[in-house]
């Protein structure tokens, strides 16, 4: 399969590549490390005029301690977040659901930016972004704004990055000894999660002080499980407590139906693999 | 058309390629390299995989512009002077084909494997593998082949040689 024709530019700035999506070509694309681009363009379900391919730009690539954040460039492939010490340790949760993106050779080109701003429901960066409380620095025509995770995905397919705009670099708050888990559930190898859950919590004495929870493909964009983050403070990180917690998972959200299974069926693995996740990452 | 340069095995190219040419078409049908082949089309099976720059990738979900200042690796490019890559050889002697249309995919994830984890288990050969389908399911003399590689000669089965 061979996409349609389409003109290429590869700038080696943000300045520049800002500048060549305000041309007048009639579809403009960017180009990221291409892992979900190039098959829906082989596809021909998108058609550009011009693709602004952003991986050649030194500014937007690697992971740099900033204090009390680790900052990514978007175009860090994931095989670097996973392999990365500080995402490990401060972002625990990040690393841990990276490491389960596709398959080795997608890991290698893909992009935590380009997974960012595709927001696949079905993808599982956005749920550990939402979940670590990120920030997401957006460069435009007008300079830079950052938005926070909460306010980042629109839609299925749509983000707060406008037309014109590219995600530069995606902040986060160190969650520095935080127990963490990526929960995944699918049912062959390489295949979009069913539904995911992204578990983040800290550990005191044996009881919870802290819990973050996000939902992957529970509904068009990932969803923070905020009655079970709250039902898990101060109890006990123990099977029956975090059960109960985790049984009103699924409240509130409006998950899809498709062949890989109903909503009411996925409304039960949230709550399940909540639980999972909650008690993997308090022993982690 | 776009002007590209690419070392391919060893070689400089320099060609002009549509910017939509996929990097696995390009190394087929421009540098002949067909010993690359194209499984699936679809990013699944990774019977396409080659090394840009010493690291997997699958050929078919790269633009050739992509890959333009970069250095390619393919399954042609492993055998030195008549003689097979260690990995080839573990494939040959543990007879890890069965039609062999995977294989090309295969030996080149299996090396990057190696490369990232020179001991791995069984397990993790299995989940190294992920993206590489092999339709004849022969994946247990494939695992087999990878263990006995990385028993055999751990740090040269690791590279694709020249790239490395």
């Amino acid at each position: 399969m061979i996409p349609v024709a389409f003109d290429y530019t590869a700038p080696s700035s943000v300045a520049d590549a800002i500048s060549a999506l305000g041309s007048d070509s009639e579809e403009i694309k960017v180009l990221a490390g291409g892992q979900s681009l190039i098959p829906v363009l082989r596809l021909r379900l998108a058609a550009p005029t011009l693709l602004v391919d952003i991986g050649r730009i030194p500014e937007l690539r690697g992971i740099t301690d900033e204090g009390d954040a680790v900052v990514i460039g978007a175009m860090t492939t994931h095989a670097e977040v996973a392999d990365s010490d500080l995402v490990k340790e401060h972002a625990g949760v990040l690393a841990k659901a990276t490491e389960t993106v596709a398959d080795p050779q997608v890991r290698h080109r893909g992009t935590l930016g380009g997974s960012l701003v595709h927001a696949d429901p079905a993808g599982d960066l956005p749920a550990p972004i939402l979940a670590l409380d990120a920030e997401l620095v957006i460069a435009g025509a007008d300079g830079e704004r950052t938005v926070p995770a909460a306010n980042f995905f629109h839609d299925m397919f749509a983000t707060a990055v406008g037309d014109r705009e590219i995600l530069t670099k995606v902040r986060i708050p160190k969650h520095t000894g935080w127990g963490a888990h990526y929960e995944k559930f699918t049912r062959v190898a390489q295949q979009w999660s069913i539904v995911a859950v992204a578990a983040t919590v800290k550990v005191d004495g044996g009881s919870i002080s802290a819990a973050k929870v996000a939902l992957t493909n529970m509904g068009a964009t990932p969803i923070r499980a905020t009655g079970v983050e709250q039902a898990l403070l101060g109890r006990a990180a123990a099977g029956d407590t975090v059960k109960q917690a985790a049984s009103s998972a699924a409240e509130g959200t409006n998950p899809p139906t498709d062949t890989n299974g109903d909503a009411s069926y996925r409304r039960h693995l949230a709550n399940v693999l909540t639980r999972r996740a909650v008690l993997a990452a308090a022993a982690s | 058309m776009a002007r590209i340069s690419i070392k391919v095995d060893g070689v400089e190219y320099a060609d002009d390629v549509e910017p939509r040419t996929l990097l696995v078409y390009y190394l087929r049908d421009q540098v002949g390299k067909t010993g690359t082949v194209i499984g699936c089309d679809t990013s699944n099976c990774g019977s396409c995989t080659v090394h840009l720059d010493g690291t997997s990738v699958k050929s078919c979900t790269v633009l050739a512009v992509q890959a333009d200042g970069h250095e390619v690796t393919t399954i042609e490019g492993l055998a030195k002077d008549g003689e097979l890559h260690p990995m080839q050889q573990a494939f040959h002697e543990n007879h890890a084909l069965q039609c062999g249309f995977c294989t090309p995919g295969m030996v080149m994830q299996s090396i990057d494997l190696l490369r990232d984890n020179p001991s791995p288990t069984g397990e993790e050969v299995r989940h190294g593998l992920e993206g590489n389908l092999c339709r004849c399911t022969g994946y247990q003399n494939i695992v087999k082949a990878v263990l006995a590689a990385a028993e055999s000669a751990p740090v040269r089965v690791g590279t694709a040689g020249g790239t490395l």
